[in-house]
């Protein structure tokens, strides 16, 4: 499954009748391939690279569109940048918040997966029900658990009949983060579930039999047998789930716009509210690079580790 | 006959398509225990509470006085039913336009992101042509870009065009912009599958390569369509941040953002008809999801593993 995710440009040509280079019919072909690609590449370049561009440009701009002024600044925006106590606390937030979220969530994923890979009937509907959060949309998943994580909601009317005093989970600064990224967890768990299924399903049975015969007890087999094997299903999800946790916004919006005190801003919630509350377009551009290198600083680090810790990675 | 036997090879090359469970474990012959059996369902049926109950609290709480939302202890029905709530639904917001401006959003957008992506991924996969390789490179990287960063100067583009509170950009981004990459690359991992002998064949019968595209490749390409469908459907479904910055309008807004817009004329939040509007939103989705189990899990699996 991971050679599915990297795509290699090649493998298209090798698999396709070569003909002679060069040839009118050739070249009309290759005529078809630019045309047929054109609104896809065009597309990625206007409505992202290009602007992409412009945010770097912009960067190094004062600009607030309210009162028409646009000027250069050079390093200015990098300088107030790296002194700004609430960028910092900002990038330790989405830090936080994408750990939690995704040690969590991989976490549940596999425990869940592992579950519904046993031989029980009836794994389809539970199946069904664990991924169903995921066609919901987020607005509504996150409206809905706002009710029932409220003060006087559901949740701490269950933990008052057993005698618990439940916080305010989105008020208290302690558990506000740590609430939205339960209820996110809950909304996509499903999707690192079913890759996770169809990874164990590839798990060769005799071997798991083999080690079962030489004494090895079920802890020992997943631990040394399966797990070892899905690993770079993990790393897939473990990408896949960081780089989402990156651009987190709707669940902040509603649910806690990024309080209490600014213990869940993560860094889209500022750079939105830089640029379109506060109309200072230049810092929040600033802002913009800093999170795309923070992104792309994770996936570096998660794809430059991999050898450490995927089996058979080639 | 032959032609069947092709879609069956074309089938059995399209990748990630998890085998049921019953199939396997063939050499698995252990025999599970009662008290195991009971023990997993148990496990199964605690883990569920959080994933179904938000969905069943949802359509009674529709039904509640407002008081009783808060009500403690908690009550999953109401003791007073009452149509107070929903009846506000369609009143107190253009509600009923919010959900035709999505139905109409999400179309438009599927249909683009298949066109796009048809096209773009047949050229990838079966076409070659200088630095194909490169420009994908290309577009990979820009998948990396987050659209939180890039609507900054978009937002900018709109305005000096006076696109603004209109729906042009939720549009045309979404199909032409990286999100298109995803879609691409789908029918990419899909076209590469198909065998070379039906190109063969087609090019035997005089067809151009837009002949094959559009009579042999793109009609086979089900699978594909399907998971951009649904993967751009319940995306525009969804859509929330970009219809926050870029409309004004309640009628022009789509049902997420109008959702959180429940309020009485003096602000006041209207839990009850807040709630409804939410399950008639999510209802739909959950009931189509639940006849289209497979496609879903299938088209949505591919899009994470973008393609």
């Amino acid at each position: 499954m991971a050679t599915a995710t990297t795509p290699s440009p090649a493998a298209g040509r090798t698999s396709r009748r070569g003909r002679p280079g060069g040839s009118r019919p050739a070249r009309i072909d290759a005529a078809f391939g630019m045309v047929f690609a054109a609104p896809a590449v065009l597309g990625v370049t206007a409505f992202g690279l290009i602007p992409f561009g412009y945010v770097i440009w912009y960067s190094l701009h004062d600009w607030n569109p309210l009162i028409g002024q646009f000027h250069w600044v050079g390093a200015a925006n990098f300088q107030r940048l790296v002194t700004d106590p609430v960028v910092w606390g900002s990038l330790w937030t989405t830090l936080l918040f994408a750990g939690l979220l995704m040690v969590l969530n991989v976490t549940l994923a596999l425990a869940l997966a592992v579950l519904l890979d046993q031989r029980l009937a009836g794994t389809g509907a539970f199946r069904a029900v664990f991924f169903s959060p995921v066609v919901v949309s987020t607005v509504a998943w996150v409206l809905i658990w706002n009710y029932l994580v409220a003060s006087n909601g559901g949740i701490n009317g269950a933990l008052a009949a057993i005698g618990i005093d439940g916080p305010n989970w989105l008020r208290d600064p302690a558990w506000a983060l740590v609430t939205v990224v339960v209820i996110q967890v809950f909304k996509s768990v499903g999707m690192n579930m079913v890759l996770f299924l169809a990874a164990l399903q590839t798990v060769p049975g005799e071997l798991k039999e083999a080690a079962r015969l030489d004494g090895a007890r079920p802890g020992r087999v997943f631990r040394s047998i399966t797990l070892p094997i899905i690993t770079p299903t993990i790393l897939l999800v473990v990408m896949i789930t960081t780089i989402g946790a990156m651009d987190v916004f709707v669940p902040i919006q509603i649910l806690t716009e990024g309080g209490p005190g600014r213990s869940t801003t993560v860094i889209s919630y500022l750079l939105y509210r830089t640029a379109f509350e506060q109309q200072d377009f230049g810092y929040a551009s600033a802002i913009g690079v800093l999170m795309f290198l923070v992104l792309f600083a994770l996936a570096a680090l998660q794809w430059g580790t991999r050898k450490k810790w995927v089996h058979d990675e080639v | 006959m032959k032609s069947d036997l092709l879609t069956r090879r074309v089938a059995a090359a399209t990748p990630v398509r998890p085998v049921p469970a019953r199939r396997r474990r063939a050499t698995t012959r252990r025999r599970r225990g009662l008290a195991s059996k009971v023990a997993l369902y148990g496990l199964l049926l605690v883990l569920s509470v959080p994933f179904l109950y938000p969905t069943i609290w949802m359509v009674f709480a529709a039904f509640k006085p407002v008081d009783e939302i808060f009500a403690t202890p908690p009550r999953l029905l109401p003791t007073e039913w009452t149509l107070h709530g929903v009846e506000r639904i369609f009143t107190v917001t253009p509600f009923a336009q919010q959900y035709v401006n999505s139905l109409y959003l999400a179309t438009v957008i599927a249909i683009g992101s298949i066109v796009v992506g048809a096209l773009g991924g047949y050229a990838f996969a079966r076409i070659r042509f200088p630095g194909a390789g490169k420009v994908f490179l290309v577009l990979m990287t820009g998948m990396m870009i987050p659209g939180e960063v890039t609507i900054i100067p978009i937002f900018r583009w709109v305005a000096q065009l006076g696109l603004m509170d209109s729906h042009v950009p939720l549009i045309v981004v979404p199909i032409f912009g990286p999100g298109c990459i995803v879609s691409v690359f789908i029918f990419r991992q899909f076209f590469l599958s198909l065998p070379d002998e039906l190109e063969e064949a087609g090019r035997l019968d005089g067809l151009g390569r837009f002949g094959l595209f559009t009579r042999i490749a793109f009609p086979l390409s089900g699978p594909a369509v399907a998971a951009v469908a649904i993967m751009k459907f319940l995306y525009a479904f969804n859509m929330y941040f970009e219809p926050l910055v870029f409309l004004r309008s309640p009628e022009l807004f789509p049902v997420g953002l109008g959702l959180t817009q429940y309020q009485d004329n003096y602000g006041e939040p209207l839990y009850n008809t807040q709630i409804g509007a939410t399950a008639l939103t999510v209802i739909p989705v959950l009931i189509v999801f639940l006849f289209a189990q497979r496609q879903f899990v299938e088209g949505l699996t591919r899009s994470g593993l973008k393609g």
